[in-house]
């Protein structure tokens, strides 16, 4: 058990490491990268554009940068955002919580009204009810985030509603398909041809069957509800980090971009490993 | 169920039809811009109005229908194919193959490929035509949009693998493609499915936001992505239902597409 | 009883009236300020701040576009051009109440002229080698000496705010009519009203009238929108022509066309002699009949009519009408003629072959147009000239790009055929482009950083740009840069588009707001703008 604990958390850093050098090095070869839109202000001198265009020259060597990144990140110093001329530890420590806060409700809503839609069509198996959701689903699923976002403005609704509305179809159809999936199971079948009832099938007989899946699911959700959550705090206007990771990978922001994506991958490598424990079967003694 | 789902076929074929033929049913042509007819509302010589620069709604619509629901599918359908390989395989063999694709899923998830994507456009030629550029745009969709679906898959197979029946099998002496083929992706179309439905709408509209790094459909040629975008701005509340006509197509197409290839839910 | 329902009525009455005379003005800036150092000052909203909190030497007033005296209650420029002597206003106090003089200016200059900050402010006063004396005549007397002559030298004093030399909080001591209270970065930022501002209306009431500024952070235009029809926000400084005639239906008093802006649109040709392109496109965009032609088939009224609804106009060069001294009213804009267009290309050896123009090598007349993404009205534009230049047999192809990529194109790799973009003017005076008309200058777009003037008509230009610049006298300096314009308008190495207006909206419970075409539109007289949301519900 602790070999198994002490493999994850190698396995988990080895991704945050590999994360965090794959994003450096796609942000640094990405074109834009040391541009600056000062470039195009005509008061500026050729001395204060060199200056400009040498500001990150630190940046361009991606290894070098790379292993003073992490030997400062050991130490708590995270480096300053080149784009918003302020410490990246600060600009985190205020944003994340929004953020995870967001992320947090948007889930809970849209795992909350899948979970339902998907349990009621299963207990009362009504053809308007399937007919009806997947109409639903279709076409929230086709309102693009910006759409969804400025409606939640225009109602006066909170933001984790629209970041729920973008989630919730994905998460509906992959739960809706794994539960139907199971319905021509054996076990299924056999438990229904003894009488027991739908609800005891599908908490029973089902739900554990596809436990796993459902709980990958979950894990993937962390990363696609922080991938929406961009565009929503973006139009939102709310100051959360997913508001940030737009401002900064419009500006080639080197520092702010790796941390941002040393988080998304700590989040994501969290979720995924916290979902395939809590999915392990424990097998008897022999 | 039975005639809602030939309905939704039914639907699906009309709509595959009418935007195949739908250069000889449109008046105009596409680009064509009329110049003193902007933002005008529904008409008997313009069916949906015009947009913001005097286009024919109806044949935007329809080639831009055309565009959308041929390469969208594509896209999906290519993404299926990656997470099957990457994601279901992995879980299949399980051990060090499916530990290694854990960590490249989760790498997937977490990376900022929109810097990749630019450097997709820096390689483009500038007078890329705007149907090769929607190609590729919705090629590069397919290559990077699988690492979600594999992820589920990955833990389906790996559920799989350890489940009676196919223990069972194995124990009677199927042979290893036998039990791929007559056990394995069945149990996993349920996932790939669901994969292939929500990508559609999912690629067309990353196709559009993905203008702003100069991919996707290019401007004359419309997109359904592109359309919806207009979607994005208050101007299009109380701009008449003709804006929305967009969304109608997608929304239903979408949900005739899962309704048609949905099995019979019954227990 | 009574005096219990008069209580009540008293109570009613403060709460009413309190909200009836709520002084905090609320506006969205479009993005987080990237500084508040006033030295620093490159982006919009660190302008805005700069300018509600700086107190500075001269102002120009937005209005007349004359520069009226402020801190400095009088000043004078030597005959050579070099020297500009300040007399500053006595008994004057920065917000945390250390007083005002001489050293603080030339504090405030000796940090700006500091080479290794690079400050944009900074940069326009650098008119040769050598360093800018500030020397302190008497405590409220001042003489800045410049190595060489600076033309418009007095105008430049409007961005310059002054900071204190010896407040204890230097960074916060502020001259202007409001500082910083508070700031949530990347949400709001709110001002409170300086205690101890100089300035004091006719009645001898202090300036401002307003409590406090809340300034939110929101790039979107739609949410602005949002926001300011539910009167959540009571000034929008810069609409678009769409969302204008939006709110224009529904509230007609509340928005405001203050004619043509200072900005233009234009579109240029890449004629960079290392750029990546093969050498018979290089050689049409170095044609003057090219660069002419094309700029004849570009239908510019209907640019005006079609994205800007009206609310624009055809330009004519690089000054807008706006700008009241320098504009060149000789000027007409480029007339739409597609046959001017195809016998100017016909001289070049240019013709129609199945109605695609291809040159006289036989090559097909095909060039792709970069632009800025997410602005919804170039994005337009260049979908619009795209089918004005089919009309000739010209294929373009129009890409957006998000805006690093674009520069580093534009500016660096020079890995583009024609570029479409807008020039932001907030100086008035031509003075402020010679990075943009000197051959030698990176600001040159179209042929940057020449090490000699590839044509004579840049060396001409390059003559009379330097003339301008080392005269004092306007009048003169104005032939001078006229001639310029005329030669622009001749060669056009940039295709002027259009000029498009000043479009705000100002919310009725505004009362003094007298929205114009220079930056900040809406709020340029601030310390005598009020709150009235009787006034407003009114009219209502």
């Amino acid at each position: 058990m602790v070999n198994l604990g002490l493999r994850r958390l190698v396995l988990a850093a080895m991704t945050l490491m590999i994360g965090g050098l794959l994003s450096a090095t796609l942000v640094r070869y990405a074109p834009g990268f040391g541009a600056d839109e000062r470039q195009l202000d005509a008061r500026l001198s050729s001395e204060s554009l060199a200056a400009i265009r040498n500001a990150s020259a630190d940046e361009r060597s991606i290894g070098s940068y790379y292993l003073g990144y992490l030997s400062r990140a050991v130490h708590g110093d995270f480096g300053v955002s080149r784009s918003l001329n302020r410490p990246v530890r600060q600009l985190l420590t205020e944003r994340v919580g929004v953020t995870f806060q967001l992320v947090g409700k948007a889930m809970l809503l849209a795992w909350l009204a899948a979970a339902v839609l998907v349990c009621v069509a299963c207990l009362w198996r009504a053809p308007v009810l399937s007919l009806g959701s997947t109409v639903l689903t279709g076409t929230l699923l086709c309102l693009p985030a910006g759409a969804l976002a400025l409606l939640s403005i225009v109602l006066n609704a909170p933001g984790y509603l629209a970041l729920a509305f973008i989630l919730f179809p994905k998460v509906h159809r992959y739960l809706s398909n794994l539960t139907a999936a199971t319905a021509h199971m054996p076990h299924v079948l056999a438990a229904k041809a003894k009488g027991l009832s739908q609800t005891h099938i599908l908490f029973w007989h089902v739900v554990p069957v596809v436990r796993r899946e459902v709980l990958a699911l979950a894990g993937v959700s962390v990363g696609l509800a922080i991938s929406a959550a961009i565009p929503v705090e973006a139009l939102c206007g709310i100051p959360g980090i997913g508001q940030l990771a737009w401002q900064s990978a419009m500006a080639r922001d080197l520092p702010l971009l790796i941390n941002l994506c040393m988080l998304v991958t700590a989040s994501v490598t969290l979720a995924n490993s916290g979902a395939d424990l809590l999915a392990q079967e424990r097998r008897p003694p022999l | 169920m039975k005639g809602v789902r030939r309905a939704a076929r039914a639907m699906l074929a009309v709509i595959a039809l009418v935007s195949a033929i739908g250069g000889f049913l449109s008046r105009f042509d596409y680009a064509r811009q009329d110049r003193d007819a902007i933002s005008a509302p529904a008409s008997a010589q313009h069916w949906l109005g015009t947009d913001q620069l005097g286009r024919d709604r109806f044949a935007r619509l329809l080639h831009g229908t055309r565009v959308s629901l041929m390469l969208a599918p594509a896209a999906a359908a290519l993404s299926m194919l990656f997470a099957l390989v990457i994601g279901a395989a992995p879980g299949w063999m399980g051990g060090l193959s499916e530990r290694s694709a854990k960590l490249v899923i989760d790498l997937f998830l977490s990376v900022p490929w929109l810097f990749l994507l630019m450097m997709v456009r820096a390689l483009l030629p500038l007078n890329t035509s705007p149907v090769v550029s929607a190609v590729v745009t919705f090629l590069v969709l397919g290559a990077l949009g699988w690492a979600a679906p594999g992820r589920i898959l990955q833990a389906r197979a790996s559920r799989l693998r350890q489940s009676h029946f196919i223990l069972l099998a194995r124990a009677a002496g199927i042979s290893r493609w036998r039990l791929l083929y007559k056990h394995v992706v069945p149990n996993l179309q349920p996932v790939l499915l669901a994969q292939f439905w929500i990508s559609i709408p999912i690629f067309i509209l990353a196709e559009a936001n993905l203008s702003l790094l100069g991919l996707g459909v290019s401007e004359p040629l419309p997109s359904l992505g592109s359309l919806l975008r207009e979607l994005e701005s208050v101007l299009s509340l109380g701009g008449g239902v003709c804006r929305f006509t967009a969304l109608i197509v997608l929304a239903v197409v979408v949900s005739s597409l899962q309704i048609a290839v949905s099995r019979e839910e019954a227990y | 009883m009574r005096r219990a329902t008069l209580c009540f009525g008293l109570v009613l009455t403060v709460l009413l009236t309190t909200d009836l005379c709520s002084d905090e003005l609320r506006f969205f800036l479009r993005s987080d300020p990237k500084t508040l150092n006033p030295a620093m000052v490159a982006d919009e909203p660190s302008e805005a701040i700069r300018y509600l909190t700086g107190g500075v030497l001269l102002r120009l007033n937005r209005d007349t576009q004359k520069l009226q005296p402020e801190l400095a209650r009088s000043w004078a420029i030597s005959k050579d051009g070099r020297t500009i002597t300040f007399t500053l206003r006595k008994g004057i106090c920065f917000s945390d109440g250390t007083p005002f003089n001489a050293e603080d200016v030339k504090f405030t200059m000796e940090q700006l002229m500091d080479p290794n900050l690079h400050a944009p402010t900074g940069d326009a006063f650098r008119s040769g080698t050598g360093k800018v004396i500030a020397s302190v005549l008497a405590p409220d007397k001042i003489a800045i000496t410049f190595p060489a002559p600076l033309a418009g030298l007095d105008r430049l004093f409007d961005q310059v705010a002054i900071v204190s030399s010896h407040s204890p909080r230097q960074e916060t001591a502020v001259l202007g009519p409001f500082y910083v209270a508070e700031r949530k970065p990347g949400s709001y930022i709110y001002l409170r009203k300086n205690p101890n501002y100089w300035k004091h209306d006719a009645s001898g009431r202090q300036l401002p009238y307003l409590d406090a500024i809340r300034l939110e952070i929101q790039g979107n235009r739609d949410i602005e929108l949002l926001h300011f029809t539910r009167n959540d926000i009571q000034l929008i400084n810069s609409l678009d022509a769409d969302y204008f005639d939006r709110l224009a239906r529904s509230a007609p008093q509340e928005v405001r066309d203050a004619g043509p802006s200072l900005d233009s649109e234009q579109l240029w040709f890449n004629q960079v002699p290392s750029a990546p392109l093969p050498a018979y496109k290089r050689e049409w965009f170095k044609s003057r009949n090219f660069r002419v032609a094309i700029s004849s088939a570009i239908n510019r009224d209907d640019l005006c009519k079609v994205v800007f609804k009206g609310h624009a106009e055809p330009a004519r060069g690089p000054i807008s009408p706006a700008n009241k001294f320098w504009f060149d009213a000789r000027l007409k804009p480029a007339r739409h003629d597609t046959n001017e267009a195809l016998r100017l290309l016909a001289q070049d050896g240019f013709r129609l072959s199945e109605g695609k123009l291809q040159d006289r090598d036989g090559h097909a007349v095909e060039f792709a147009i970069v632009t800025n993404s997410g602005n919804r009205a170039r994005e337009a534009m260049a979908t619009m000239i795209q089918q004005d230049l089919r009309a000739i047999g010209v294929t373009v192809n129009v890409v957006t790009l998000d805006f690093p990529s674009l520069i580093q194109r534009i500016s660096e790799s020079f890995d583009y055929e024609a570029a479409l973009l807008g020039f932001v003017n907030d100086e008035l005076d031509p003075d402020a482009q010679m990075n943009v008309w000197l051959s030698s200058a990176e600001e040159h777009q179209w042929n940057p950083k020449q090490q000699t003037p590839a044509t004579p008509w840049e060396a001409e230009i390059d003559r009379l740009m330097r003339a301008q610049a080392s005269s004092l006298d306007d009048h003169t300096r104005k032939k001078y840069f006229d001639q310029v314009q005329e030669i622009v308008a001749d060669e056009a190495p940039f295709i002027y588009l259009v000029n498009k207006n000043a479009l705000t909206a100002v919310s009725l419970s505004v009362e003094g707001a007298k929205p114009v075409p220079i930056r900040p539109q809406t709020f340029w007289n601030i310390e005598y703008l009020q709150l009235n949301v009787q006034q407003a519900s009114n009219a209502r």
